[in-house]
């Protein structure tokens, strides 16, 4: 059974629309808004389980694709639409204690299921118009979200994020200006054709560097990330998981790679195929690096997990950088597509323990009313399940085996070492163990030492807090098997790197399925 | 040249977000860089002298039933337009968030300048 592509951004968006109107009904309502949104972010997973491993091309309203809107299902989509599904489902399932002590939750639940729509938009897009219009669309609700509290902080980290979200959208729509100036298309597809016909031009290079300079501050890459420590610890916790867990990837890596490796089809044809692998390689490496030493400096707990998903989406694009690079230099396929799969694979990992790590600390706030890691102490005999979970986030991410991040950590280091990237492999060991201390800091001064007499009698979350940081828990333990057993890894991460290292391949597969659909 | 006014427009509503340390006139850059990508777009379509493309019954060849290649030559770009009708729409949800959280950050700490509104750190 083949889902209709479209339901992908309608159901969040009708219900993000419809449950508002509960909030009317007083308790009762806001009960019933809270069921249905945890309701609609299991249908999307549901939905996004059953559309892997499938190729689709939408055509809304029938227009044939060069005139009209298209939505496509790819591999690295399906991926994407996945790891997005996950991460709303168990943040929403956070949100039904943890924002209770908000007032408003109906409205927050609007804002939330838009920011959903906005990311499955962006993943499934098949224009770049229409990209940037969902681009918008997740980014006004995810300001709206930053400043939820109204508090001074909030309010400062909101506007700082909005007048830099503001203008990454506008390089991403100048951008998408001067292609449809240049090619005579804002079709994906036949951009990609016209771009591998004609070579990239003084105009196309410009707009490129407008992609790169938009979607990087998007993604917070290092010279672009000032608004991200600011903004992902003043939102509420579930919140920030998905900021950094999924918004961050969706808006602005995926959408980096997609416009680089498919649409420009950079690194198949053009001629500034190395120097654009090398941006990536070097943008990814400077962000490791600084959001490492960064964070390990931080005593606000979540200005801390802030500054390190900073680190790690530099080891996706470093991923991708070395597999574009590989691929530039006419190095072998399969080296290529190893480094590209562990950049994915990472982006999946760090979705999964960045957002389990953030609703710790969420529940560590609530708990204890701080987020100042001076103040606490010797909270593993109160909130044993949040120390847990947090201990299992906290291996992953620094690549203690058996947990998930050891494995995408692994594969980049065997793709750097193939490349004969050398001290790209040693960074990545080097920034393994900065951010091995700076979590073993987490422990040392939030769960560990002396409890403090005011702590003494705080509380563990309970019911469906503890439920999604436990169901979370499990994931980064099991997200290990989607390269151990092979047939997991053929399914969901072969298809996705292949996407992106077969570069104009997706052109031609879109062009080809509407001449069927028109038979 | 008219593109050339265009970017320097866009600059100049770059400059003025990065500079201006009032908060309302950061907006306003934001917007002004709004604008000129909209009037960017908008002059992609354009042509002097140019008509509505909208097919009559006097653009098409009687005999052959082809579009005659005046009206081809003729016609401005009707897609740029449609991209500003959204992009008019998007900037206008944004500028109404931005204005509102300049209002609620004025309640809050009695100024618009950004120099005194600094409480986070790091």
């Amino acid at each position: 059974m083949t889902i209709p592509l479209p339901l992908f951004v309608a159901i969040p968006l009708g219900m993000a629309f419809g449950l508002p109107i509960f909030g009317a009904f007083g308790q009762k309502g806001k009960r019933a808004a809270t069921v249905l949104g945890n309701v609609t972010t299991l249908v999307l997973l549901w939905m996004a389980v059953t559309s892997i491993g499938k190729f689709g091309v939408y055509q809304v309203g029938r227009w044939s694709i060069p005139l009209g809107i298209n939505l496509v299902l790819d591999g690295l989509s399906s991926f994407l639409l996945l790891t997005i599904a996950v991460v709303s489902a168990a943040a929403m399932l956070f949100s039904v204690r943890y924002m209770e002590q908000y007032t408003a939750k109906p409205k927050y639940l609007c804002l939330f299921l838009l920011m959903v729509t906005g990311m499955n938009g962006v993943v499934l897009s098949g224009d770049i118009f229409n990209l940037f219009v969902f681009l918008a669309g997740a980014s006004i609700a995810s300001y709206a979200l930053v400043g939820f509290g109204c508090e001074h902080e909030e309010l400062e980290a909101s506007f700082k994020y909005m007048v830099l979200g503001s203008v990454a959208s506008m390089f991403v729509l100048f951008g998408v200006a001067l292609v449809y100036g240049n090619t005579g298309s804002l079709n994906m597809a036949y951009v990609s054709k016209a771009i591998a016909a004609s070579g990239i031009n003084p105009g196309l290079g410009f707009a490129l560097a407008l992609f790169i300079a938009g979607f990087g501050l998007k993604a917070a890459l290092v010279p672009f990330h000032a608004w991200l420590p600011d903004a992902h610890p003043s939102a509420p916790a579930p919140i920030s998981a998905m900021l950094s867990g999924v918004l961050i990837k969706s808006l602005g890596v995926y959408a980096l790679a997609r416009v680089t490796f498919n649409v420009f089809g950079i690194f198949a044809t053009s001629d500034i195929a190395v120097q654009m692998g090398w941006i990536l390689v070097i943008l990814g490496l400077l962000s490791m690096v600084a959001g490492a030493f960064l964070a390990i400096g931080q005593w606000d707990l979540k200005r801390l997990l802030a500054y390190s998903s900073i680190s790690q989406s530099g080891y996706v694009v470093l991923g991708l950088g070395l597999g574009g690079l590989m691929i530039a230099r006419g190095g072998s396929l399969t080296a290529a597509s190893l480094a590209i799969v562990a950049g994915l694979f990472h982006l999946g990992n760090h979705a999964i323990y960045k957002s389990l790590l953030f609703l710790t600390s969420g529940s560590v706030e609530m708990a204890t009313g701080t987020r100042q890691m001076r103040e606490m102490g010797g909270l593993a005999s109160r909130l044993p399940f949040t120390r847990a979970t947090a201990t299992v986030a906290s291996a992953s991410i620094a690549g203690v085996p058996p947990f998930s991040g050891f494995w995408s950590k692994l594969l980049l280091v065997i793709a750097a070492v193939q490349a004969q990237f050398i001290w790209v492999a040693a960074i990545i060991v080097g920034v393994s163990v900065c951010t091995l201390i700076m979590y073993l800091k987490v422990q040392r001064y939030v769960f560990l030492g002396e409890l403090p007499k005011q702590m003494a009698d705080v509380k563990e979350s309970k019911g469906s807090m503890l439920a999604a940081m436990v169901i979370l828990a499990c994931l980064c333990v099991l997200m290990g098997l989607l390269v151990i057993i092979p047939g997991l890894k053929t399914t969901i991460l072969d298809p996705a790197a292949k996407a992106l290292t077969d570069g104009s391949e997706y052109a031609s597969n879109i062009i080809n399925s509407s001449l069927v659909v028109k038979q | 040249m008219l593109y050339a006014l265009c970017f320097l427009l866009f600059m100049i509503g770059l400059y003025c977000v990065l500079v201006k340390k009032n908060m309302v006139k950061i907006v306003i850059g934001v917007m002004v860089m709004e604008y000129a990508v909209n009037l960017f777009l908008i002059m992609l379509g354009f042509r002097f002298g140019g008509v509505a493309p909208v097919l009559e019954r006097p653009d098409i060849d009687g005999e052959t039933g082809q579009v005659l290649a005046g009206f081809l030559s003729a016609s401005v770009d009707p897609l740029p337009q449609a991209l500003v009708l959204t992009a008019i729409v998007i900037s206008l949800g944004s500028l109404a968030l931005m204005i509102s959280i300049c209002i609620r950050t004025y309640e809050k700490y009695g100024t618009f300048d950004i120099t005194e509104i600094r409480r986070l750190r790091g």
